[in-house]
C-alpha cells in the first residue's frame, strides 16, 4: 500500500508543477466573471445562466485535466526510461496502474474541489440557494405578540436553513459523483496509454468516447429500436455494456435548485462506478503485464 | 551588393505596414456595414447564427419548464412543447394539452434507464415567482443573434412587463425590435398591449394597434386563405373593438367584431358580442 501511496504523491505533485491546472482554472474564472458582469434587463438576480456556463468550463477542465495526465503517465515513465527503475524498486506492475491510477484520481479530485469551490462562491455572490431560500418576513404581527413573533423567527430561520441545507447536499453529491465519474475515466484513459501508441491519439480517442457516452449514453436504446437488425442487437449490447457517465452529471440539480438525490442512489451509482473502474484496471493491469517495456 | 542599414529596414517596414493599414481600413468597414453592426459574431457565423438563435430561445424553454424538457431522441415520437410561447393565453384547453405533451419519458424500457431517472430531472414545473427572470439572457442572446426573430421580442417583453414588473426594459426590447422588424404586426401589437395594460395611454394602444391592422393587411392579405395568421388578426381586432368600446365609438367597435369574427374558429360568442353592441347603439342617442 505504502508503494502504491508513493507513486500516487508523485503523480499528484506533477499536477501542481505542471501549468495545465492552473491555466484552465484561470480561464473559467476569467470566463465566468466576465459573464457575471454581462447586464441582462437590468436584473441583478439572474445567476442560473452563469451556474450553467460555470458549471460546463468546471466539466470540460476537469476532462482534460483528468485524461490528459492519466494518459501521459506510464508512455512518460517509458520514454524517459524511469519504468526501469520504478520497477526495480520493487514494485510490481499491478502496484504501478494502482498508483498511477490513486494518483490521477487524487489530483483530479484535488482540482475538483477547487472548482467547486470557485462555483460556491460565485453562485452564493448573485444571490444562488441564498434567494431561494429567502424568509418570508411576518409583516402582519402585532407589537405585543413577543412569543408568535419569536416563533414565526425562529420557524424562517428553520425554513431558510432547509433549502440552504439541501442545496449543500446537492453541491456535495454532485462533487461526489463528478469525482466517481472521473475515475471510471481515469481507469479508462490508463487502458487506452497501454494499447494506444502516442498519449495524443488515446487522449482524442478517449475525448470522443467521453462526449459520446456522456451525450448519446442515455439514448441508445431509443435509437436501437429504430434500427434493423443486426444493427439493433449491436446497439442494444453497446447499451449495456458502456459505463453510463451520464448519471454522474448533476449538473441540472444544482442549476434549477432541485432536490438532491436519494442517497441510497448515489451509493449504488458508487458501486457501479468503482466495478467499472476496477474492470478497466484489471485490464490495464493484463495489457501491461504481458507489454515489453522497450516499446 | 551593400547591406542596407537597420534604419533603412525599419522605414521600410513603417511603410509597409501605413500601406497594408490603408489598404484594409475600407474594408474593414464594408465588413461592419454588410454585418448591420459592428458585430463580430455576425460576421463569423454569417447565416448559422439563426440556428444558435433557434437553440438559444429552445434553452429559455428548458429553463421556463426548470430543466425538465424532451430531448432530440424524446422528440422523435411526440411534438416539442411550446409552453414559453403559448404562456400568454394559458386557457384549460392549452393546459390540458401541455400537459400531454410534456409526458414524454413514458415507462422505463429497462433498468439503466429506471435507475438513471434518478439523476435527471422528472418533474414537470414551470418557473414562477419572479423565477422567470432567468429565462431572459436566453431570450436576449438569441435576439442578439437573430434580430428578425419576432417571436423573440414579444416573448420576453411578455414576461418582462407582467411577471417581473419591469414595463421600461419591456418598451425598449419591443422598440429595438421593431427597429429591426418594421413591418411586424406581433411587436405593434405586444407594444399596443404594453401601453394599454401598463402604461394604461389609450391613445398610443390605439395608434399603435391600428398601425398593426395595416401591418398584418399588407403581409397576410396577399396570402392564401389557409395560410393566414388568423389568431393574431383576431387578437388585434378584439382588443382595438374593446378600446373603441370604452371610448364609445360602437360603430368601429362592431366592424372591428366582424372582423374578428371572419378570423374566429369560435364566432358565436364574438356574435353575441356584436348584438349586444347593436342594441346598445340603437338606444344611445345620437349614434
Amino acid at each position: 500500500m505504502n508503494k502504491v501511496l508513493a507513486i500516487a504523491g508523485v503523480v499528484v505533485k506533477e499536477l501542481y508543477r505542471r501549468k495545465d491546472f492552473y491555466v484552465l482554472f484561470v480561464l473559467t474564472a476569467l470566463i465566468t466573471m466576465l459573464l457575471g458582469a454581462v447586464n441582462f434587463f437590468n436584473d441583478p438576480k439572474i445567476v442560473r445562466y452563469l451556474k450553467e456556463v460555470c458549471l460546463l468550463l468546471i466539466w470540460v477542465s476537469t476532462l482534460v485535466i483528468a485524461v490528459v495526465t492519466a494518459a501521459r503517465q506510464i508512455p512518460a515513465e517509458k520514454e524517459n526510461r524511469t519504468i526501469f527503475p520504478l520497477l526495480a524498486k520493487p514494485v510490481t506492475r499491478w502496484q504501478v496502474i494502482l498508483g498511477k491510477f490513486a494518483g490521477c484520481w487524487l489530483a483530479a479530485g484535488i482540482a475538483l474541489l477547487l472548482f467547486y469551490l470557485f462555483f460556491a462562491v460565485i453562485s452564493e455572490s448573485r444571490g444562488g440557494t441564498a434567494a431561494a431560500g429567502a424568509p418570508v418576513t411576518a409583516a402582519a404581527s402585532g407589537p405585543h405578540d413577543h412569543d408568535a413573533h419569536a416563533e414565526e423567527a425562529h420557524s424562517d430561520d428553520a425554513g431558510a436553513a432547509a433549502p440552504a441545507r439541501r442545496a449543500l447536499l446537492t453541491y456535495v453529491e454532485a462533487l461526489w459523483l463528478h469525482w466517481m465519474m472521473l475515475a471510471v475515466v481515469i481507469a479508462m484513459v490508463l487502458l487506452g496509454s497501454l494499447i494506444f501508441a502516442m498519449p495524443a491519439s488515446n487522449a482524442t480517442i478517449q475525448f470522443i468516447v467521453i462526449a459520446g457516452i456522456l451525450l448519446l449514453g442515455e439514448h441508445l436504446n431509443k435509437v436501437a429500436l429504430r434500427q434493423v437488425e443486426p444493427l439493433q442487437t449491436i446497439l442494444q449490447v453497446l447499451y449495456f455494456a458502456i459505463p453510463h457517465l451520464e448519471w454522474y452529471d448533476l449538473r441540472d440539480f444544482i442549476i434549477y435548485d432541485h432536490p438532491p438525490v436519494a442517497l441510497w442512489a448515489c451509493a449504488l451509482a458508487t458501486l457501479y462506478a468503482a466495478v467499472y473502474a476496477l474492470v478497466f484496471l484489471l485490464a490495464a493491469w493484463l495489457v501491461f503485464r504481458r507489454k515489453g517495456l522497450t516499446t | 551588393m551593400t547591406t542596407a542599414s537597420p534604419y533603412a529596414w525599419l522605414g521600410l517596414l513603417m511603410t509597409v505596414s501605413f500601406s497594408l493599414a490603408c489598404t484594409l481600413q475600407p474594408r474593414v468597414v464594408s465588413w461592419r456595414e454588410r454585418a448591420g453592426s459592428g458585430d463580430l459574431i455576425k460576421i463569423l457565423l454569417g447565416e448559422g447564427r439563426r440556428l444558435f438563435a433557434n437553440h438559444f430561445f429552445i434553452r429559455a424553454d428548458v429553463y421556463f419548464h426548470s430543466g425538465y424538457y424532451p430531448s432530440i431522441f424524446d422528440q422523435a415520437d411526440k411534438p416539442a412543447p411550446t409552453a414559453l410561447a403559448g404562456a400568454h393565453d394559458h386557457d384549460a384547453h392549452t393546459a390540458d394539452e401541455h400537459e400531454r405533451q410534456m409526458a414524454f419519458l413514458g415507462e422505463p424500457r429497462d433498468w439503466i434507464e429506471r435507475f438513471g431517472r434518478h439523476f435527471r430531472i422528472t418533474e414537470h414545473t414551470h418557473l414562477t415567482g419572479g423565477g422567470e427572470r432567468e429565462i431572459l439572457p436566453w431570450l436576449k442572446l438569441s435576439a442578439e443573434l437573430d434580430p428578425q426573430r419576432v417571436q423573440t421580442y414579444t416573448v420576453a417583453a411578455y414576461w418582462l412587463r407582467t411577471r417581473l414588473g419591469k414595463v421600461t426594459e419591456a418598451r425598449d426590447f419591443l422598440r429595438e425590435g421593431l427597429r429591426n422588424n418594421p413591418d411586424s404586426y406581433e411587436i405593434l401589437f405586444e407594444l399596443g398591449r404594453l401601453y394599454h395594460e401598463n402604461e394604461h395611454d389609450a391613445v398610443r394602444a390605439r395608434n399603435l394597434w391600428e398601425l398593426a391592422l395595416r401591418r398584418w393587411n399588407e403581409r397576410e392579405g396577399r396570402k392564401k386563405a389557409g395560410e393566414q395568421d388568423l389568431f393574431a388578426l383576431e387578437q388585434i381586432a378584439v382588443r382595438l373593438a374593446r378600446l373603441e368600446e370604452a371610448e364609445g365609438h360602437l360603430a368601429r367597435a362592431i366592424q372591428l367584431l366582424e372582423l374578428a369574427r371572419r378570423a374566429s374558429p369560435h364566432p358565436a360568442a364574438l356574435d353575441a358580442q356584436i348584438a349586444e353592441l347593436r342594441a346598445k347603439m340603437s338606444t344611445a342617442p345620437g349614434k
